[in-house]
This record gives structure tokens, C-alpha cells and sequence, in this order.
């Protein structure tokens, strides 16, 4: 006699489905609410095109027109978004391809799910066409990889993966999948995946830490925190500032944190670093406190490490623990998502005030005011456009609320030193990895991602020209994104070391340019030149005006300069003013 | 900071790709590793690796944070030479004829607590468990007789503290 349970197996038997591999990838991606993936089809991957097209009213692709393109839109998507960016591609040149963006995420924590096609699983290893071993190729910049060769693997696989991504400290994750274990098939069952034996994403709060934490903090004489992206990652704006509000402590962000908090806020100073501003690069040597919230010392923030805060109890705020004493020994470490870390600090925190010291930071602002920013605001008459005035006047326009995305290079640190920004998420840039040519596509994937915002991209004419195929994407999509390429003829962040530390000896960095105009228009897209300053203030008033995308090249100072700059090796308050 | 031999204890998921991982962390930072094992443990799914390095306190700590940031690591520990037990075993294959034309041979291997594991009319097999530096005692003394064959494993090691790693498997998912 059969028993309720067996009947009831039998008919839940019966109603499971069979699907092949293909289709559950497709229902996995959906399942995840990941509907709006980027990509590049080919033959190793066709099985999950082909189920692309039949979820077409479900699904949407994005074709880019390269690899590259589609593993920094989706990246663009995840840092404006919050959420996972989803990059598909085929197998040997399309993995490879998405490479350079699998890594520029893995150094900026962003969740990416990348999906790869892979040659039939028998062929493994046998130099089959199209075959690279994507899955050892990756493996150091990725959170995570996996390499699936049975279909009934798919949902468990990309569910991991998901999680993965997003999960703890965010990163890439790359899912290679073989061309049978497309066509196969499996009875479809999606479980989200909550928890791996093996991972602990989070580690645990240490109760005994806060508390320290706090006792030094309360203490302080002269603190200053310095904050990253984990105040974004971990959605703690709203901590993060009560948490500076309460002890009154001076700020300053590290290149992704900036937008954090807003650009006008009381307590912000700026960015550290080598380009950052002149206050909290000098007075980081001079702070008794040093608060790191979600930030992992980067050469390019710490310069020489021999002599960074030296004077100072350093305390760390972070959620990967591998970063504790990476670079700066700390005497506290709080780990933790900072959101729980700071939630927990606060009331143990005391109200303060510290006017004399944030005093001084406006006072060394002034200084900087002075050398470096009027006189780029306002250059002399001889003088071409500075990429500074652009950003002033584009402020004006923008109002701050706009996603800004840059690229790599002179215009980028400009673009983080003047931009202003009143909500979190809007400033989108490749910074450990520094990859030229990222703006143009994550400009895309941000613009998708957020299209209530204004998104502009601010690019170089040397990282333009490095995915400029891209506006392919925008012409087939007509998704209204604007960019401004700020034109000096030179890759001028390479030109301005030559300048100072080879003698001027401009190898390789003199770019003859197209006319990018008709380049633009080629494409589609609404665009204009400016050459002259008296042109400048209405040439980005057109382009904000626009409805739809737009091209706006601005031709700027060729030889012009960013300052501060502290020299790699030296010291954070060796920062120069010129 | 003087540089010193640890001995790395990884427990891991038993994954294909974890090897590649786990070795491309010394290779990035151009540290050498004098001898990797990887085998079953005392957990059922569960690998342990057994990597031993020559760097400073400052240095391991650090690796043993990136080990352990690797997905599918469960935990890695590190261990100075005093906190743990550990061999190595080494191979020698020998001419037989040896045995007999030369007396001190046998002399040899019974001092250094050798065992002869195989014998054919053509050659023997010397077996030999225990530290490098015995192992290359062996090997000295061996030589100028002729070794025919020659290998050694990579260290295998125990700890002396408990490592708890069933205990820590189970919190993680509850």
C-alpha cells in the first residue's frame, strides 16, 4: 500500500519539469532578479542566447560591442545600484575579454556574476577552438569560480554564486559553464543560497573592540576619520554621519567613498591621497586619532607608509579581516559591517566639540584655496580651459545630483576633487585597478541601472578612444547618457610625471585625435565642441538640457597640471602645492 | 624581522580549483614554499593542506589572513617547528649488489632507522620517516655508493594544540 508521501512524490515527480541547462540559467538570473544582464554572444554560450531570445519579454540583454564593454557596464549597473551586475560572455577570446573588469571589480569589492560559455566537457583540454582555461585564468581575480560540466550543478552553482557576490566584502565571481552542461538537462528547483560552512562573510563583533574604540575616541584631542567604500557597501550612510556628527569629527574620503556623505556636509574635507586635498593629507600626520571606516590604506592614500600617522592610535573599522595590518598596524580593529559597527559605537560615543581642530582644516583649505583652486577656477587670460572651471560650472548645472562617472587620468581626480555631491552612489570610478577606459560603458550599465539620474560620464580623450565602440551600445539602446571628454591631446596624467620627473621627455603620450564630434554623430548622438571659455558655461548648459545622449568635447589646456600631488615615496604632508 | 619555518594546517572543502588558489597567494607575493601535501583529514569532504614556508611572524600572519579570506578554506593555522610533529619520507633505491659487496651499507641503514621495503635481484628499496635534516644524513652517507632513485615528500605535520575544526564546521551553520 502506498503511503500519502510516496503518492504525493509520485505526482510532484510528475510536475517537475525538465529543462535544459540553458533555460535554467536564464530562470536562475531571474530568480535572482538579475533581468537586465550585459554581454556578448558566441559559439560556446549560444544554448543561454537562444533562451535569452524566448525570455525576451521577461529578460533583457544588452549587447555591448566588446567583452570589456559588458564587464564594466555591469559594474557600472552594481555601483550605481546597490545590487549584482551580470556580464555574459563566450568562451576563449569572449572570457579573456571580461578579464580586465573581472579584476578592476575584485580590487573595488563590486558584486559581479560573470557567466561564460565553455567548449563541450569532453573537449577539455584538448585545445578545442575557442577553448581557454577561463576558470585558472581568473582564479586570482576573482572572489570566487567555479567551472560547471553537469547541467543539474546550474541552479545550485549561480545561487552560490550570487551570494558570493554580494555577500561580506563584494566581489567578482565567475561561472564557466560547458556547452552539454547547456543542453542538458535537469528538474529545475532555485533555493537562494544563505550560508556556506566554509565562509563567514561577516565576522562576528567583538563587544570588548567597541568599546575600546570608543574610549579612545572619546579621549581624543585631534580626531579625523578617514572613510571608503564600506560606508557605501555596507549602506551605512546614515550611521556613518551620525556617528561623525556626535564627536564632531573631521572627515575626508578616499577616492570610493566619496558621496558618502555630501560634498557640502560640515565635517567633510575632501579626499586624501595623492591628488586629494591639502587639510587632510597634512593634518593626518598630525591627528592624535585616526579613524579608518571601511577604507584598506592604499599606497595611493597612504604614500610613504614609514611615516603615515605615525603620532597617532589608529583605529580600523573594516569587514575583511585580511585587511587588518595589511599595510598600517592598527591598535583597534573593529570588524564588522560598518552599519553594525557604528550602530553599536554610537551610543557609547560622547557628544563633542572640536572647533580648533576643524578650524585648522578650513585654515589649510584656505592655503589651498589660495595656491591651487582659485587661481584653476579662474586661470589667466593666456591660459586654456582648465578641466577645474569645467567642474565648477558643471556643478552649477548638475546641482550635485547627478552620477558622475569617471575614467583614469587628470580629468579623473579633477572630477573627484570639485564634483559635488549630495547623494550616496554617484560618484562611479575605477580606482585600485585604475582602468582606463572604464567610464563610456559604466556609464552605460549606471545609466540602466538609475535611469531616474542624471549620469555623465567625464572621460579623457585617451580612455575615450580606449572602449569608444561602446557608443554602439548607446545608438542600438538609446539609453540618454551624456559624456563629456575633456580634450588635451596628451594622456596627461602620464604627460604631467613626464613633465616633473623625466625631464619633459613626452615619450608616447602626444595623441592625434579624430574628430570626435563626428564620431558622435556617426553613432547617433547629439554633440558639440567647445574650444572657447566664453562658449564653455552654454556648451554644458546644451548638453544637461538635452533629452537624449550627447557628446560634449571640451578642449582644455594641454600641458595644465593636478595639484596637490604628494610624489610617490614621500610622505602624506610633503604634499605639494605646485 | 628574521624570517622563520611555519608550517601552514589548511582545512578545506575538497575542491578542484582550491589548489591553483591557495598557491597563486605565495606565488603574487614571491614567497617560495618548500614543500606542499595535500590529504584527506579527520572529517569526512574535509582536505588538509600542509605548506611549509621560510618568512617573518608579520609575513605569515598576513598570508594566513588571505588563505583564509579564499572561499572554501575552513580555517588555516600557522605553526613554529616547537608546536608541532612533523616528518617527511624519503625514497632511496639502491643497486643490490651493493648488499652484498659492501658491508658498511647495511651498517647505514640500521643506524638511521631505515627500513628496506622491497628487494628484487636487481635493486632495493630504503624507506626513511623522519626529519630533513635525518633524511639528508641518509642521503650523505648513501651517495657514494650510488643511489639509483631518489625522492622526498613533502612535510606532513600534526599540531599539538587542538585545532577543532568539527566543532567549527557545525557553528557555521547553525
Amino acid at each position: 500500500m502506498e503511503t500519502i508521501t510516496k503518492i504525493k512524490q509520485k505526482v510532484d515527480q510528475k510536475s517537475t519539469i525538465k529543462i535544459s541547462g540553458a533555460e535554467a540559467v536564464v530562470r536562475c538570473l531571474l530568480a535572482e532578479e538579475a533581468n537586465l544582464v550585459y554581454g556578448y554572444p558566441g559559439g560556446a554560450i549560444m544554448p543561454v542566447y537562444d533562451e535569452f531570445y524566448k525570455y525576451r519579454d521577461k529578460f533583457h540583454h544588452v549587447l555591448t560591442r566588446h567583452e570589456q564593454g559588458a564587464v564594466h557596464a555591469a559594474q557600472g549597473f552594481a555601483r550605481a545600484t546597490g545590487k549584482v551586475g551580470v556580464a555574459i560572455a563566450t568562451s576563449g577570446p569572449g572570457a579573456t575579454n571580461l578579464i580586465t573588469g573581472i579584476a578592476d571589480a575584485q580590487i573595488d569589492s563590486t558584486a559581479l556574476v560573470c557567466i561564460t560559455g565553455q567548449v563541450t566537457s569532453h573537449l577539455l583540454g584538448s585545445d578545442a577552438f575557442q577553448e581557454t582555461d577561463i576558470v585558472s585564468i581568473s582564479t586570482p581575480v576573482t572572489k570566487w569560480n567555479y567551472q560547471i560540466t553537469n547541467a543539474e550543478e546550474i541552479p545550485e552553482v549561480i545561487a552560490k554564486a550570487f551570494y558570493i557576490a554580494k555577500s561580506g566584502r563584494p566581489g567578482p565571481v565567475l561561472i564557466d559553464i560547458t556547452k552539454d552542461a547547456q543542453f542538458g538537462e535537469l528538474d529545475f528547483e532555485y533555493k537562494k543560497c544563505e550560508k556556506i560552512r566554509s565562509y563567514t562573510p561577516v565576522p562576528k563583533i567583538e563587544k570588548s573592540k567597541i568599546k575600546a574604540a570608543a574610549d579612545i575616541i572619546n579621549k581624543a584631542k585631534k580626531p579625523f576619520v578617514v572613510f571608503g567604500q564600506g560606508v557605501i557597501l555596507g549602506r551605512a550612510e546614515e550611521e556613518f554621519k551620525a556617528f561623525i556628527e556626535k564627536a564632531d569629527i573631521p572627515s575626508a574620503s578616499t577616492l570610493l567613498g566619496l558621496s558618502a556623505i555630501p560634498t557640502d556636509h560640515d565635517l567633510f574635507n575632501g579626499m586624501v591621497g595623492m591628488h586629494g586635498h591639502y587639510a587632510p593629507n597634512v593634518l593626518t600626520n598630525e591627528c592624535d586619532v585616526l579613524i579608518a571606516i571601511g577604507m584598506r590604506f592604499d599606497d595611493r592614500v597612504t604614500g610613504n607608509l614609514e611615516t603615515y600617522a605615525k603620532q597617532a592610535k589608529i583605529i580600523h573599522f573594516e569587514i575583511d579581516p585580511a585587511e587588518v595590518d595589511k599595510n598600517v598596524k592598527t591598535d583597534v580593529a573593529v570588524l564588522g559591517n560598518v552599519k553594525d559597527t557604528l550602530t553599536e559605537i554610537l551610543p557609547l560615543i560622547k557628544e563633542n566639540k572640536h572647533a580648533t581642530w576643524n578650524q585648522k582644516f578650513d585654515d589649510l583649505y584656505a592655503i589651498e584655496y589660495k595656491e591651487v583652486i582659485q587661481p584653476q577656477q579662474n586661470p589667466s587670460k593666456g591660459v586654456g580651459i582648465t578641466m577645474t572651471e569645467v567642474l565648477y560650472l558643471l556643478n552649477k548645472e548638475t546641482k550635485g545630483d547627478a552620477v558622475l562617472v569617471s575614467d583614469v587620468g587628470q580629468h579623473q581626480m579633477i572630477t573627484s576633487r570639485y564634483a559635488k555631491f549630495n547623494h550616496t552612489k554617484s560618484k562611479i570610478t575605477s580606482g585600485g585597478l585604475g582602468t582606463m577606459g572604464f567610464a563610456l560603458p559604466a556609464a552605460i550599465g549606471a545609466k540602466m541601472g538609475v535611469p531616474e539620474k542624471e549620469v555623465i560620464a567625464i572621460i579623457g580623450d585617451g580612455g575615450f578612444q580606449m572602449n569608444i565602440q561602446e557608443l554602439g551600445t548607446i545608438l542600438q539602446t538609446k539609453v540618454p547618457v551624456k559624456i563629456i571628454i575633456l580634450n588635451n591631446e596628451f594622456l596627461g596624467m602620464v604627460r604631467q610625471w613626464q613633465e616633473m620627473f623625466f625631464d619633459k621627455r613626452y615619450a608616447s603620450t602626444v595623441m592625434t585625435n579624430p574628430d570626435f564630434v563626428k564620431i558622435a554623430e556617426g553613432y547617433g548622438l547629439a554633440a558639440n565642441r567647445v574650444e572657447k571659455r566664453e562658449d564653455l558655461a552654454d556648451g554644458i548648459a546644451d548638453m544637461i538640457a538635452s533629452d537624449g545622449s550627447y557628446l560634449l568635447e571640451i578642449m582644455v589646456e594641454k600641458e595644465g597640471n593636478v595639484f596637490p600631488m604628494i610624489p610617490t615615496g614621500a610622505s602624506v604632508s610633503d604634499i605639494r602645492l605646485k | 624581522m628574521k624570517n622563520e619555518t611555519y608550517t601552514i594546517s589548511i582545512y578545506t572543502e575538497n575542491n578542484l580549483g582550491l589548489l591553483n588558489r591557495i598557491s597563486a597567494i605565495f606565488l603574487k607575493r614571491h614567497i617560495n614554499i618548500e614543500s606542499l601535501t595535500v590529504s584527506d583529514s579527520e572529517i569526512e569532504h574535509v582536505s588538509r593542506f600542509i605548506i611549509v614556508i621560510n618568512v617573518t611572524k608579520e609575513q605569515i600572519k598576513k598570508i594566513i589572513g588571505q588563505i583564509e579570506k579564499q572561499i572554501e578554506v575552513i580555517k588555516a593555522y600557522y605553526h613554529t617547528n616547537s608546536q608541532s610533529i612533523y616528518l617527511q619520507s624519503a625514497l632511496f633505491k639502491v643497486k643490490s649488489s651493493l648488499l652484498f659487496d659492501e658491508r658498511q651499507i647495511q651498517n647505514i641503514i640500521k643506524r638511521s632507522n631505515a627500513q628496506i621495503i622491497t628487494v628484487s635481484r636487481e635493486f632495493f628499496v630504503i624507506e626513511k620517516s623522519g626529519r630533513k635534516e635525518e633524511i639528508e644524513k641518509l642521503y650523505n652517507a648513501l651517495l657514494p655508493y650510488g643511489i639509483m632513485q631518489f625522492v622526498r615528500s613533502g612535510r606532513i605535520s600534526i599540531t599539538k594544540e587542538e585545532m577543532k575544526i568539527s566543532e567549527l564546521l557545525v557553528k557555521q551553520l547553525n
